[in-house]
């Protein structure tokens, strides 16, 4: 008698008792001849067989398998249901280097999960899911799956499957394979000993590929459900080779595994003093008055005009410049469709004190770059307040004798300097020019700091300074007592 | 005794053992068979008919449960 | 660091990597985009991910593996995109996922609008999800909070583990103010709990499955403890001219601005009026509403809601003073002049000519 040694025995990777479960902890939970306990075993081999006990997390699903934490030592997170490829895709994307395998079922992956799964491949994720087909749903008892092969009696198609009510089976695989990134879909059976030992070959090379770095593998298992198909568990292995194989062709969909390259490793993270600047924060800053050291004032300032016309814009530069000035700034835009067209505006304000409101229903400053924004905006203004507009003249009936209004071709004059977007900044400068709001040089900081192009930042510079010329040349109705609001 | 021994054993885990036969349909000599008797679960285990394991590994892949089967070889004499 | 004039969206992805959050998982949506878009610029620079998934359902399942994996990482959307966010919310709270999600309402129901609204309040500080959870909630009044929250809300999530919502509306999310961010904070280590792929957390399951009723209960009630330890330990609250207020205006978010403005003018017009602005919505200033009802004669809610912060306030209040109500919705936000003339309604008998002679 020679003496024997353990070829076969439980895998490392599976607890050698089931301790998460309060009783049958030598057991597993699933039915007699149930297909995931193979698989289990299959998964547990090849995460034995490649070493990667320690690197693995696995992500369970909703459905019979939802316990796979149960039973393998591994790291090990529960998904809500088909949601396995997000969870899988974050975890992977955190920790690049770890093994992040998905295990779903068919309502899992097919039906309710099938947006994570088509677009977790099509991202080419570099993860392994596990997909397990027994074309039934198992732990609610019985009701269709997607994957349900024609005719098929089950709790929620009592007259069998019709594929006029409820569709055809749905061949995840071939699915999967009309799409770019997947680097590896296999479907393979229990349905005999020979299916069995080549699905063990391929769910290895599937966890294989992960520990390569290579993308995308999944491996679809036909696999047998005999208590939902009320079959006993040699019936259903039958069953599984000679009609599920039927319905779902056994064999390789996509194999790049030889051409794939290994995804290149995240560069280095930025060293933590890095981080602002890399945000934009405090680059190349002018040294400010600090909020609140300017003699008081609160200039609640509307622009309004129609999308395009640079409205956003111009309150921007006007909050920047305050800001730069001392002031406390707020600038609230509307948005949304009307910034693609229609009318646009924006709510400013440049105060000595903290802002209550940043909403401006009464504004002691309105640029009208309209007319409509004019009829609109101007009931509102505040008495002694200024008014911009952009015409030759106020229109008829526009007219308020406590306002402070002056009409410009602010466009035509744009326009005289070659551009008439600029606009908004020929505004700027007669506003600049009619009030002391901020000082040139602070509005030019502004501009440098938002108009990146150094040919539109001359042009904005020329156009300033032409909004100044012309309200030089106005006259502007003078209301010296006004206390902007204070 | 002429007969050449047996290359393998097959030992199960009554424990883990819930009777679906998967193991006997698996095996190629066909040398495991379910029990008469049930284990305390009330399974009607599968037990190893005592001579003729090939050690081919077969029925430990067909089971489903972890640690259900172990299959030994004989060692080489070198 | 100056101020820097900051948009509120971009204000949350800025504070955030400053948090230390190097994970982003996000679906865009009017009014929340711009949080996506500067994470999708900022948080690869920052050595972090950012992934822009197939729907809010995904991406806030991203987030749970993301937090199961031990790192800082947040999501950010609308209304509509929060009620498909709603499953994973309970998830992350009953797996005690810590996180950060960033709501910036609009209006609603169904597709309603773009503009701004506070309609999403019921759906998230009441848990829109099933289960017994709460999720912490943080309302910014300023682009300033909107950071200051964020990084709170990281704080606040890894102390309880548990997600924490940044609360706003498209005004904050989308207007300009200056902001002074914090100090960039390094990355932590994964927390103990935390599953990444380690001989050492191999042990460790981040799940929400609790079969035996026994168990389940326990874990709820452990859920349970930490919301009421968060009650004690966590309501932040602004109290603005309370002290000698007859009536306490109530509002948060933009609103509580448009009321700052509203108490100044009352004030001006001879009411004593106040301002309580709830920081946290959950837990909810329960306390500090009821201090102020010894001194205030009465309430009045202000929101771009129909009642569901009023409710909060009523249940605080247990009827002590009378609580009246003011909203805006669908997009429209409350001036300061039409909140006044309601206050001044409905609150006449409270004037005291006085405070005009004196004031």
């Amino acid at each position: 008698m020679g003496s024997f040694t353990l070829t076969h025995e439980r895998p490392d990777c599976f607890y050698d008792r089931f301790e998460r479960k309060s009783e049958l902890q030598h057991q597993t939970h699933y039915c007699p001849g149930c297909g995931h306990g193979i698989v289990h075993k299959l998964l547990a081999e090849a995460i034995d067989g490649l070493g990667v006990q320690d690197r693995t997390i696995l992500v369970s699903p909703v459905g019979c398998s939802v316990f796979g934490y149960y039973y393998f030592d591994v790291g090990n997170v529960q998904a809500a249901h088909g949601r396995a490829p997000a969870v899988a895709t974050a975890l992977k994307r955190s920790l690049p280097d770890k093994i992040v395998v998905a295990y779903q079922g068919d309502g899992d992956l097919g039906a309710i999960g099938t947006a994570e799964i088509v677009h977790a491949a099509n991202r080419g994720e570099a993860i392994t899911v596990i997909f397990v087909n027994n074309g039934i749903y198992g732990m609610t008892g019985g009701q269709m799956a997607p994957t349900t092969p024609l005719g098929k009696k089950t709790a929620t198609t009592p007259f069998g499957r019709d594929a006029l009510n409820e569709g055809y089976p749905l061949h995840i695989c071939e699915l999967l394979a009309s799409l770019e990134a997947p680097v590896f879909l296999e479907r393979v059976g229990l349905g005999n000993n020979k299916q069995i030992m080549g699905a063990a070959k391929v769910l290895r090379k599937a966890m294989e590929n992960q520990v390569k770095g290579l993308g995308f593998s999944l491996v679809e298992v036909l696999s047998p459900c005999p208590t939902i198909w009320k079959m006993d568990p040699v019936e259903a292995q039958r069953f599984v080779r000679e009609e599920m194989a039927a319905v779902f062709g056994i064999g390789n969909y996509r194999d790049r595994t030889a051409t794939a390259t290994p995804r290149p490793a995240r560069p280095a993270p930025p060293k933590l003093e890095e981080l602002p600047g890399i945000l934009g924060l405090g680059n190349g800053d002018r040294d400010r008055l600090p909020c609140g050291e300017t003699s008081a004032v609160d200039y609640r300032i509307r622009v309004a005009g129609f999308g395009g016309q640079g409205v956003l814009m111009l309150g921007e530069v006007l909050a920047e410049a305050g800001l730069d000035a001392g002031y406390h700034v707020s600038w609230l835009p509307s948005y949304g469709p009307e910034m693609r067209s229609g009318t646009s505006n924006c709510h400013v304000r440049l105060s000595s004190r903290p802002i209550d409101s940043p909403l401006v229903s009464q504004p002691n400053v309105l640029l009208a770059l309209n007319e409509p924004s004019l009829h609109k905006f101007l009931p509102g203004v505040e008495p002694g307040g200024i008014v911009l507009y952009n015409g030759d003249a106020i229109p008829e009936g526009c007219g308020r004798g406590d306002v402070r209004m002056v009409a410009l071709p602010f466009t035509r004059i744009a326009d005289q300097i070659g551009v008439s977007k600029a606009a908004n900044i020929v505004i700027l400068g007669a506003l600049l020019e009619a009030t002391d709001l901020v000082e040139n040089e602070q509005a030019t900081a502004a501009l440098h700091k938002l108009v990146k192009s150094p040919k539109w930042f001359d042009i904005d510079v020329q156009a300033m300074e032409r909004g100044r010329e012309e309200m030089r040349k106005t006259t502007m109705p003078v209301s010296d007592d006004y206390l902007w609001g204070v | 005794m002429t007969s050449k021994p047996d290359r393998g054993l097959v030992e199960f885990n009554s424990e883990e053992c819930k009777g679906c036969g998967l193991c006997v349909e698996a095996c190629p000599p066909k040398v495991l068979r379910l029990s008469e008797q049930l284990n305390h679960y009330g399974y009607h285990t599968a037990e190893y008919l005592g001579a003729g394991c090939t050690g081919c590994g077969i029925c430990f892949f067909a089971c489903p449960e972890p640690g259900g089967i172990a299959v030994l070889r004989r060692e080489v004499a070198a | 660091m100056n101020a820097q004039l900051t948009k509120g969206n971009e204000a949350i992805v800025k504070a955030a990597v400053l948090a230390g959050a190097r994970g982003f998982y996000g679906y865009p949506i009017t009014p929340a985009s711009e949080i996506a878009e500067a994470a999708a610029l900022y948080f690869p620079l920052a050595g972090g991910v950012f992934v822009q998934a197939e729907s809010e359902v995904a991406a806030i399942n991203m987030l749970y593996g993301g937090a199961a994996a031990g790192g800082r990482c947040m999501t950010a959307s609308s209304g509509p995109g929060i009620s498909l966010m709603q499953e994973g919310f309970s998830y992350l709270a009953g797996a005690e996922l810590p996180c950060v999600i960033a709501d910036i309402m609009r209006g609603g129901p169904g597709l309603g609008n773009i503009a701004p609204e506070q309609g999403d309040y019921n759906q998230i500080v009441k848990g829109g999800g099933h289960g017994n959870y709460r999720t912490l909630v943080l309302a910014p009044d300023s682009v300033q909070e909107m950071a200051d929250l964020t990084t709170l809300a990281f704080d606040l999530a890894e102390r309880y583990r548990n997600p924490a919502v940044v609360l706003a509306d498209g005004f904050i999310g989308q207007m300009m103010e200056p902001v002074t961010f914090a100090d960039p904070r390094p990355v932590a280590a994964p927390p103990e709990w935390a599953v990444t792929g380690t001989r050492e957390s191999r042990h460790n399951l981040v799940s929400s499955i609790y079969l035996e009723p026994d168990k389940l209960e326990q874990h709820v009630r452990k859920l349970e403890a930490k919301y009421q330890e968060a009650e004690r330990r966590e309501t932040r609250v602004e109290c603005w001219r309370t002290d000698d207020a007859d009536v306490v205006l109530v509002g948060y978010g933009i609103v509580g601005r448009i009321l700052k403005a509203v108490v100044e003018q009352a004030r001006r017009h001879g009411m004593r009026v106040g301002l309580l602005r709830p920081i946290t919505l959950y837990p909810f200033p329960v306390e500090e509403v009821r201090a102020l009802s010894r001194r205030a004669r009465a309430f009045a809610v202000v929101e771009m809601s129909t009642g569901q912060l009023r409710d909060d306030v009523r249940l605080a209040l247990e009827g002590r003073r009378p609580v009246e109500f003011y909203s805006r919705v669908g997009g429209n936000a409350p001036s300061a002049e039409e909140v006044l003339a309601f206050v001044e309604a409905k609150f006449e008998a409270l004037r005291e000519s006085e405070v005009l002679v004196h004031g």
